[in-house]
Order: C-alpha cells, then structure tokens, then sequence
C-alpha cells in the first residue's frame, strides 16, 4: 500500500503546486509581486538594468551567457582555493583543476554531476558559496529562458522577450528563495543536519577507535537541491544518507519539490499564452511519459533481480534490493528514481548502477527523451515546447495549413531553431560516447566489461549532456578524460540548447498572431497529446535505439526475457503489483 | 428558351465548372507514355551532383551509393553489390519521381512552343502610317493594327476598335470573346486571333516577357523555386538526416566495443534507410504535381508560394455575381398593385419585355408563360419599341394605344404622376418588401394606370450554399463582395449562406477590407479582372485575376484564371490544402517507416557478437544479409509506390482539422509503422523463395 500512497499524495501535493505555484508564478513573472521591492531595487541599481528595460533575444542571451560565464570562473577559482577560504574546518585542500572545471560547470548548467564525494572534497564554504548558490542561480536561469519562451508565443509584433536579470532575480527572490526556506526549515525538523560546526568525532571506546561523522549544513542545500531539480547532495550518497533523507516524509517532500516548479511552468505557459487547455496538453503528455515509465522501472525492480533468479532464488518478494536503501525498498526508489532522471535533478535514493537491465533501460531512456516529462525548472518545458514545434509541423501540414502553434506560423527559421536544439542533446551524447569507447582513457572508466560497462558510459553522458547529474554509478569519472569530456557534454546540453530557445522566442515573439478558426490545427486536445508524445518517442527512440540495443537491452536478454512473465500475464498484472507492492 | 435558369451555363452539383481539359491543360493521363518516355531519361541526366545537391537527403543517398561502390569493388561480395544496385536505384527512382512531375508541364509547354508561331506586326508609326516588322521588334508603347484574321503579335490593351476574338490558343475555349478598347475588356493577349473588325492595340509587353512565354515558363517549372513551407520542410529532412548520422558512425565504435565488426556496407543501408527518403524523394514532386493539378484547371500560378498561401487562406472574398448567383437577375414573381390580376400584370410585363433582349427582358417573357401560358407575340409593325435610356430609366412597348412601361419605381412613379395618374395604395410596401429580400422591383404601368410589380430575382447558384458551410467547417470565411445597397446585399448574404458581406463595394473598401483581415493574421483570397481591382489582388495573399481582365489586373494578382471563372477559387483553396496536406502525409510516413527497419537491421548488425538480439527479429527474416537487403529494397520500393499519390496528392474533403488529422494519423502514421513490416517481411520472403539467400 506504501506506494500507493505515495503516488496519490506526490499527484495530489503536485497538483495544488500547478494550481497555486503556477498562479504564482505568473504574478511574479508579469511583475505584479512586489513586497521584496526592497531588496530587488537596490539589486537591479548594481546590476545597472531596470525592471522597465526590456532585451531583444540576443541581449537576453548575451546577458545569460555573461552570467553563466562570469559564475563558472568565480566557482572554478573557488574550488581551487578554497585551502585559504574561511568555513573549512576539515582542512581540504585545493580541488584538482580538471575536477574543479567539471564541478564548476556542472553545478551552473544545473546538472549537479558530481565526480567527487562532497563531504571528503568540498569545505562548507564551497558547499554554501559556490554548490548552493549555483543550486539557486542556475535554476531561475533555466526558469527565465522557459518565460521567454513563453513571452514568444504570448507576444504580437514584439522585438524584445523581458529583461534576463530582472527574469532571475525576480525568480531567485519571489519563487526559490521562499519555498527552499520553508522546506529547509522542514528537512532540518525531521532530522536533516544543518551546521558549520564540522564533523562529530565519535570514540568508539570498545574498538578503541575514532570515528568520524561527516556533518555539515544539509539541511537547507537539500531544500534547494530538490526545489530547483539540480540534485547535487552533500553527501556523495546523496539521497540514500539518512541526513540528507531522514524520513519517509521527506522523501516524498523531495519528489514534490522536485515536480513543482516544472509541473507549474505548465500553468504558467497556459495562462501566459491565454489558454490554460494549452498548458493542460503539454501537462498531459509529461504526465503520459512519467507515469509509463513509472510503471515500467517500478514493475521492473518488482519483479527482482536476474542474477539472483539466475542463482536460484527465484521468490523475491521485495523485490530487487541491490544497492536500494532499505527505508524506501524497490518500487519507491523506482518512483524516487524516475522522477529525479526525468526531471534533470539526478539525486537518488539508491544506486542505479544496481538497477536490474530492464530497470537501469527505464532510467536511462527516461534522459534520452531530452528530458521533458517533466523535465527540469524551465528546461522541461523550453525543451518539450522544441518538440511541439516539430510535431505540430508535420502534424499541422497534414490538415492542409501551413502549421501554426498557439497563432503563430512555425516557418523554416522556427524550424531550424527548434530542430537544432533537439539535436545537441543526441549527437552530444552519442559523439562522446563513440570516443570513450574507442580509446583507452574513456574505457579504463568503466567498472563492468561487456554491455554493462557500455550502459555506464553512455548513461554518464546522457546524463550530463541533459543536464541530469545523476550517476549510473560504476563509472569512474574522476578522470581527466571524463572531467573534460562530460564538462562539454554538460556546456551543450544547456548553452547549445538555451541560446536557439531564446532565438526561437525572439522569431516567435515578432511574428503576428493567426486567429483561430475551425481549420486550425488544434494543439490543446488528446490528439495533440498523441502526437507531441509521438514526437518525442520517436526522436528518442530513432536516435538512441540502437545504443540501448547494445547496452541493457542485451543485457536483459542475456537474462532471458524483458520480463519474467509472459506479457500476456504482465498486461493484467502491472496495476496490481504497481498499487499493492 | 424554356427554363429563365439555363440561361447561365449550368452549373455543376458542386457550384464550380467541371474541370474541363482544355487550353493549357492537357489530355495527357498521369501515366502517359510520352512522360514515362522523358521521365526515364531525365531519371539519370539529374544524377548530376549539381542537381544532387539541392535536396540534402537523396545527395546523402548518392554519396552513401559512392561508398558502397568503393567498398564493392574493395571486397566484392554479392550482397555488398546487390545493395550498391539498390541504393543506386534508390536515387534514381527519386529523379524518377520528379522528372514525372516535371514530364507533364515539358509536354504542355512544347505544344504551347509550337503554337506560338512567329509573326509579323503592322506598326503604326506616329505619322499614321503602318510599316510591317517582326513581332519581336516590338517594343512597349508601340500601336499595332490587327484585323481579321491576324495574329496578335504580342499582349496589349485596345485603343481603338472593337473585335471579336479567338482566345483558344490560351484558354481552350473556342467560343470568341469581345474586345475594345476603354474599360475593363481591352486586354488581348499575344498569340490570339482577331476573328472579326479592326482594333488598334497599344503593346504592354517586352519581348520574352508576354503571357504566353510566362505560360510557358511556369507550365515547364523553369523558374521553380522552393516555397517558404517547402524550405522549412527541407530544413526537417536536414534535421532528420543530420541526426542519423552520428547515431550510424558510433554504431562502429560501439561495436567494436561490443567485439563485433561492423561492416560499412551494412551502416551505409542503415543511414539510408533511416533518413526521410521516401519524402526527401518525392517533396519536390509533389510541389511540382501542385502547379500542375492548378494548372489542369486551367489555373496558372505566378509562384509555388501562391499555392501553399491558397491553402491557408481563411478569408474568401467574393464577387457576389458570376460567383455567388448567376450573373444575371431573373424575374421571380409577378405582384399585383392596385386591385390587379396578377395575369393582368404578367401580361404587361411580357408585352414590355418582348422587344428587350438582356436576359432579364428575356426572362421576364419566360416567366409569364410559364405561370400563365401567355404565348409570346410576335412583334409587328403596330408595336413601337420604347428602348431603355438613361434618362427615362424605363423601356416598354407602344401597341394599341396602350403605353406600357417597365422600370425603375421612382422613374416609373414619375411617368404614371406625369400621365395624370397616381401611384396606388400599398405600391411602395410592394417594392420595399422585394428590395428587402434581396431582389430587384420593377414596377409595370399601363399609361397612367400601375398594374404591378415585377420581382428580379438575383439566383444564387444551385449548391453554392452548401460549398460555403463545408468552407466555415473547415475554418474558411466567406465575404461577399457586392456593388448591391446593404439590404438587397444582406438578403442575398443570407440566401447563400456566406459569413459576410461588404455592400456598396469601391476598390478602396474592398482594399480596405483585405488590410484589416490581414492585420488580423488571416490570409486573404479574392477574385478580379477590373483595373480598380488591381490594388486588392496585389495586397490579397491569393490574388486570382480573370484572363479576360485587364493587363494591370492580370499583373497584380498571383494567379490567372484562364476560365475566368470566379468560383473557381474555392478549387484553388482545395488544392493548396492537397499540396500540404500530401507533404506532412508522406513525411510522416517515411519517418513512421523507420521502426520496421530499425528491427530489421539493428539485430541483423549484431546478432553473431549478441546473439540473444534475435529476439529483435520480431518479423523473423531469414538471414542478417537478407534482413539488411529486405529493407534498403522496400525503402527504393515505397518510392515507386508512393509517386501516384505524390503526383495526384492526398484527398482533401472539406471537413474540420480534427477529422482530417485523425485521418492522416490513422493512414499515414499508423500506417507507415505497419506496413514496412509487412513489406520487409515479404521481400524477405521473396529473397529466400528464389534463393538469392
């Protein structure tokens, strides 16, 4: 039953989000909150802009790139010194450059891949200075592209789609700041740690040995980690230690927070667009996606571990419980799982790398999609809205209209942009991929041979170039090679990706509106649902079939089938395992 | 004369002439031999990488054949030649398909060419006198004299004179129209012939620049270029080929990985038979296959763009008549006034009638015999004829004694007052009432004595109110323009069932009106053929003017209606949605293809290294070879298949977007998932019947 109420409570607490966060957020986002006018005036006179000054698309994406820029050096510098910096008192010394290059841009594109074990490399300074700030910054960036966007469909005749520093601040202040506090305050109540007084130094007098407790100010980071889908941890078990993720309440909390914002954006794009059935259909296929894949990974794991059959155990009744933390068992990590890989947060409740075949298939397509059910704070529904561009194109053709989404005409220039920024993601992970497994560098990474080692290789990529950070475990990526290959695989995966979303804005935002007649094609019903599902399917499943043939699906097969039922049996036994595990 | 209505050319069930072949439309079948003929040769004469490279997709397919031919002669094996043979063959079939398309317009254009002899022109110089040059010395400006039985040397407007014309060589349509000069009717084209008196024509057009060699160039497709949908679309195709090239190249360092050698050959077919080829093969065809169905109806189209626009369209505007009714009024009824008979009225109203030609005087003699048997009397020397003037605003008829008259109210109120008669009681309520519905009244007197009212009534065209509901169902409005006051306007609005309606009509208002719709995104079609109108067909997305309007007019719309024909611009509409609608169909189709060949090739690349992936095999072929070659033949085959239905275009019935998508998605998607399953599994099957393997 636990699962089941999860799911109804996680549907239930996420659907109030989408009603009130999104209201909210379309307040804060058309500037009608004011009351932190105090601390955001003084902001906007330093940064020399003005709430009233609005960006063509490339001053947009210029003052983004700046911002980004500017951060990753600031955050490279700091891990490399932070030896001299105050709040450090472990003592740790200066982060290697090529790590310092990976975690720098990981944590400002938002990924949150983590090559290092932050309680052993990070000073609280590095934590709070540079992770966590980085956790906040990098997620109103990602929101503020998302509204431009938004602003494209929603404006007539206009060159400029807001102002980027007002979008960000006004993000950090009103949106991340409030609830990451509110949730911090409650991850700290049921016993997340949250302290600059470093580790506790246990005497185990029996052993006569000293152990040590790594401590540190989690509490808040973990609010904010979840919050703003960045997943990068404290600790480097990340959400399996139980001070990250004390409680059962908690760990619901953190799916909640993770689906939050990218479920409101939902709302936000309806009503921005002045059709809230709009944002319900792209809702409705991000919800489609989770909860097939949902059911896949949970029934998956379920159904327990093929090896463990293989050896002779053939009852399982919990499940495949390799590398799963005992507190959430199979299906709930299953769930906590997915919604972190299809969020782009990447924090985990238990190993991947342990997932049966079928199970790892599951969280690993789940990134291949690019990403978008629901996908991460703004890049969900920037990305998702990539994809209705090209299904409304071919769909819109077939009704004998030159294809428009939401009024506008989707021309060659939308076309491109949109076409292009679909393609980053795929051709950054499968190039990347090809070369580690063609020299010795990228191979030695991989702890199993065979299809397995395969699986860790591309699931590392995957994950960066979508901005995912979660690991596949396994692999070991503090090398040389993968710092620098997965810092680029991440750079693509958000730069290449945001600055043709942002252009896209601009060449929509101009563009006049075509009214809405009966021989419009419709985007805000179950066949477009269909279609833009099919869009994404297919992009996916086209571009990474054939790497995830040689990867767990060999794998499983090598197991015997993808399930241990005959599919007939599965068919009428999924809800039921699903509902009472 | 039996029937007031067949007075028109009977319109069709569908309110739009038959879709005669004639004039530039050819008789030729889709198929025809000749076509076939000059589709084969031109299939290998675009192997030209110039040609090649225009279209990224099939120049992708080339370069892949190149690499399969090297790796053929480096390590010859059957099944590397047999799938160089095969990729080749796909290429070709796609020069194929649009050299096909093309055939048609080729053959059009060498019979336009060889009608268009050369002339001589009879200039005339500015002192008057005529000197003899060739046709291709004429310059614009120039006058030259055409007279019976002459060719006109080049396109012009009359200045003086008035003439029959033979317009067959353009329009088909043998029966000559009148040309003079001032007006809305002084355009004649070069290549026409003068069939009776003597017109002096100012000449419009430079050489190479008549409408004739416009004809030409646009039949043949000289000066195509990609519209703005085309370009997008290609833009997708590049999106979709670029993709599948990392996702093919990794496949060798994956499998190397794997411990599997991935034969070149077999990646080749693998990137071939992912990216579009079957839309990449046939998108310009079907571009091309759009011109000419327009063409066929005897349509031409200034530009490819102007065809995807008509598609779009969601305003029609419309000329109330020859579009909407039948061109001429009809009498309807007869009303009586005063304590009449409505014989008594029929019979007056024929009398005047008798000796008045238009098709209303006609009418009106048509009716009362219908509706009272009153024979038509012949007219004899006791009957005067009384003409219709300008001034009197009235015709009738002297007989007897008797001074009937039929006219206007207010003229004929005027003519009983002068009489010493008075208008009766009730006559105005009469002639209100019919105006308010839409028709015409005049009002019949018998000297001072008013008998009735005779009703005109505009006759809408049989089916034309069914066509605009299947219009407003598939998110079209329909705006009908007319010179009519507002109340007649209104009631033949209603009548036809358009959405609206502009009355009073000027070229200004009419202009006007296209700006505002545009500036509320609509795209806007129209008809006209007057020089007033040439401002409107220039700001309409789809301007449609009549062949036997003005040069200007001609000049500022993007498309010319040979027929002159104003309805047919509910056709053109059709057939740019058909253009459109056969490109998304067929593109998602070839994309929808991919599934079946990904299960056909994936587990035939690595089933010796994995040979648990036979599980893959889900349509069970015979071999890795035979599974590789069964897909790269089906993908050259559905080329083949699909170039009649690029050629003729997807159907479009006039329905809403969400019956119309769901139709689509249910053939073109589902569809192309199913049956290259189908047709895989039954080349492989063939393959192995003939043990090729």
């Amino acid at each position: 039953m636990a699962l089941a109420l999860t799911i109804v409570a996680l549907v239930a607490l996420t659907a109030i989000a989408w009603r009130f966060l999104g209201a909210y957020m379309v307040a804060v986002y058309q500037t009608r909150v004011h009351f932190l006018g105090f601390v955001e005036r003084p902001i906007y006179r330093l940064i020399g802009t003005s709430p009233d000054r609005e960006q063509t698309w490339k001053r947009y994406a210029t003052s983004l790139l700046v911002f980004s820029g500017v951060f990753l050096l600031v955050d490279y510098l700091i891990f490399r010194i932070q030896g001299s910096l105050p709040l450090n008192p472990q003592h740790l010394g200066a982060v290697p450059p090529a790590l310092s290059w990976n975690t720098a841009v990981s944590f400002v594109t938002n990924t949150n891949w983590q090559n290092y074990a932050g309680e052993t490399t990070m000073s609280y300074f590095s934590q709070m200075g540079a992770l966590m700030v980085q956790q906040f910054v990098s997620a109103a960036v990602g929101i503020a592209v998302a509204i431009a966007l938004v602003r494209g469909f929603a404006r007539k005749g206009s060159t400029t789609i807001g102002n980027f520093w007002v979008d960000t601040v006004r993000g950090c202040l009103y949106v991340l700041f409030p609830i990451a506090f509110v949730f911090g305050i409650v991850f700290v109540g049921q016993g997340a740690v949250q302290t600059l007084a470093g580790p506790a130094h246990v005497k185990d007098v029996l052993n006569g040995v000293t152990q040590v407790i790594a401590l540190g100010p989690v509490g808040f980071m973990e609010a904010i980690k979840q919050l703003g889908t960045n997943g990068g941890g404290f600790f480097n078990a990340n959400g399996a230690h139980p001070f990250e993720n004390p409680t059962g309440l908690t760990n619901l909390l953190s799916m909640v927070l993770i689906l939050c914002i990218p479920v409101a954006l939902t709302y936000v794009f309806g009503k921005m667009v002045g059709a809230l059935r709009q944002g319900v259909a792209v809702l409705a296929a991000m919800t489609l996606i989770f909860g097939a894949w949902t059911a896949f990974t949970a029934y998956a794991e379920h159904q327990g571990n093929p090896a463990v059959a293989a050896a002779g155990i053939t009852h399982q009744p919990t499940g495949n419980m390799e590398g799963k933390e005992v507190r959430f068992g199979d299906t709930q990590s299953a769930l906590y799982d997915v919604t972190s890989t299809q969020t782009s947060t990447g924090s985990v409740d238990g190993s991947n790398d342990s997932y049966t075949p079928i199970g790892g298939f599951g969280l690993l397509t789940g990134m291949m999609l690019g990403e978008v059910s629901p996908g991460g704070v703004g890049s969900g529904l920037y990305t998702i809205l990539l994809f209705a561009i090209i299904a409304v194109f071919i769909g819109g053709l077939m009704i004998g209209r030159t294809p428009e989404y939401l009024g506008k005409k989707i021309q060659a220039r939308e076309v491109k942009l949109a076409g292009f920024g679909i393609l980053v993601m795929p051709i950054t992970v499968l190039v990347l991929a090809g070369i580690a497994v063609s020299i010795h560098a990228g191979r030695a990474g991989a702890l199993n041979g065979g299809p397995h080692g395969f699986s860790e290789i591309l699931y590392a990529f995957t994950s960066q170039a979508n901005n995912n950070g979660s690991a596949f475990a396994g692999l070991t990526g503090n090398h040389a090679f993968y710092n620098v290959t997965g810092g680029i695989a991440m750079l693509m995966g958000r730069f290449a990706i945001i600055v043709p979303t942002l252009a896209l804005a601009g060449a929509l935002a101009a563009k006049n509106l075509v009214p809405v007649s009966a021989g419009t094609f419709r985007t805000d019903n179950t066949m477009f649902v269909g279609l833009l599902i099919g869009a994404i399917l297919i992009v996916g499943g086209l571009t990474f079939f054939p790497a995830v043939a040689l990867g767990p699906i060999v794998e499983q097969l090598s197991r015997g089938k993808f399930f241990g039922l005959a599919l007939p049996h599965l068919a009428g036994l999924v809800h039921w395992r699903l509902l009472l595990p | 004369m039996t029937d007031a209505a067949t007075t028109a050319p009977p319109p069709t069930s569908t309110g739009i002439a038959a879709p005669v072949a004639r004039g530039v439309a050819g008789q030729r079948s889709l198929f025809d031999r000749e076509i076939l003929r000059y589709a084969f040769g031109e299939a290998f004469k675009k192997l030209d990488p110039r040609v090649q490279v225009k279209n990224p997709v099939m120049c992708i397919v080339l370069i892949g054949t190149v690499v399969t031919l090297a790796e053929s002669i480096a390590h010859p094996t059957l099944f590397s030649w047999s799938i160089t043979a095969w990729l080749f063959l796909t290429v070709l079939f796609a020069n194929f398909a649009e050299a096909m398309a093309e055939g048609r317009g080729r053959a059009q254009a060498d019979t336009l060419r060889r009608m268009r002899s050369e002339t001589e022109a009879r200039r005339l110089r500015s002192d008057g006198v005529e000197e003899r040059v060739a046709a291709a010395d004429l310059a614009r400006g120039d006058l030259v004299v055409c007279e019976v039985g002459d060719l006109i040397p080049s396109d012009g407007d009359i200045v003086e004179g008035v003439a029959s014309v033979d317009e067959s060589a353009i329009t088909g349509e043998s029966a000559p129209v009148i040309r003079e000069s001032g007006g809305d009717r002084s355009a004649v084209t070069g290549g026409t012939k003068v069939l009776s008196d003597r017109i002096v024509v100012r000449i419009t057009a430079e050489r190479g620049k008549t409408f004739m060699d416009r004809m030409i160039a646009l039949v043949e497709g000289a000066s195509r270029q990609k519209t703005p949908n085309e370009i997008a679309l290609t833009i997708l195709l590049s999106v979709l080929t670029i993709v599948f090239l990392p996702v093919v190249v990794v496949l060798r360092p994956f499998g190397h990985y794997a411990g599997a050698t991935v034969s070149i050959v077999v990646l080749v077919s693998l990137l071939v038979c992912l990216i579009p080829t079957t839309i990449g093969a046939l998108l310009s065809a079907i571009g091309i296959a759009g011109m000419d169905r327009l063409v066929q109806r005897n349509v031409l189209a200034m530009s490819g763009r102007a065809v995807e626009a008509a598609g779009d369209v969601q305003t029609l505007l419309l000329d109330k008549t020859g579009t909407i009714t039948l061109g001429n009024r009809m009498a309807s009824a007869f009303h009586p006034v005063g304590g009449h008979r409505e014989e008594e009225v029929a019979d007056a109203a024929q009398l005047a009638s008798l000796a008045d030609e238009t098709p209303e005087g006609r009418s009106v003699v048509v009716l009362a015999k219908e509706r009272f048997g009153i024979r038509e009397r012949e007219l004899t020397a006791g009957h005067e004829f009384v003409p219709f003037s300008a001034t009197t605003r009235m015709s009738g008829l002297d007989v007897d004694g008797r001074q009937i008259r039929k006219g206007a109210a207010e003229a004929v109120r005027r003519w009983v007052t002068e009489q010493g008669g008075t208008p009766p009681e009730g006559l105005d309520q009469v002639v209100d009432g019919i105006a308010r519905q839409g028709s015409t009244p005049l009002v019949v007197a018998d000297g001072p004595e008013v008998l009735g009212v005779i009703e005109l009534k505009d006759v809408v065209k049989t089916g034309i109110r069914e066509r605009f509901a299947e219009m407003r169902a598939a998110g079209i409005r329909t705006v009908m323009i007319t010179g009519d006051n507002p109340l007649t306007a209104a009631a033949i609005a209603q009548e036809a069932g358009v959405d609206d309606f502009l009355a009073e009509a000027t070229p200004e208002a009419k202009l006007e009106l296209i700006r505002a719709e545009q500036e509320g995104g609509r795209l806007v079609a129209m008809t006209g053929d007057g020089t007033n109108d040439a401002p409107a067909l220039a700001q309409a997305d789809v301007g449609v003017a009549m062949n036997t309007g003005t040069t200007a007019a001609k000049e500022a719309g993007n498309m010319v209606d040979l027929d002159s024909n104003p309805t047919k611009l509910i056709t053109i509409v059709e057939i740019g949605k058909q253009l459109l609608i056969t490109r998304g169909s067929l593109t998602t189709f070839s994309i929808a293809n991919d599934i079946a060949k990904y299960f056909a090739i994936i587990p035939a690349l690595f089933v010796a290294t994995y040979p648990q992936l036979k599980t893959l095999n889900i349509m069970g072929l015979h071999s890795p070879t035979s599974a590789v070659l069964s897909a790269v033949i089906f993908n050259a085959l559905v080329i083949v298949a699909l170039i009649p239905l690029a050629l003729r275009g997807v159907r479009w019935r006039p329905s809403g977007a969400q019956a119309i998508l769901r139709r689509n998605v249910l053939v073109y998607g589902v569809g192309g998932i199913i049956v290259p399953f189908a047709g895989i599994k039954l080349i492989d099957l063939f393959l192995t019947a003939v043990h090729w393997y």
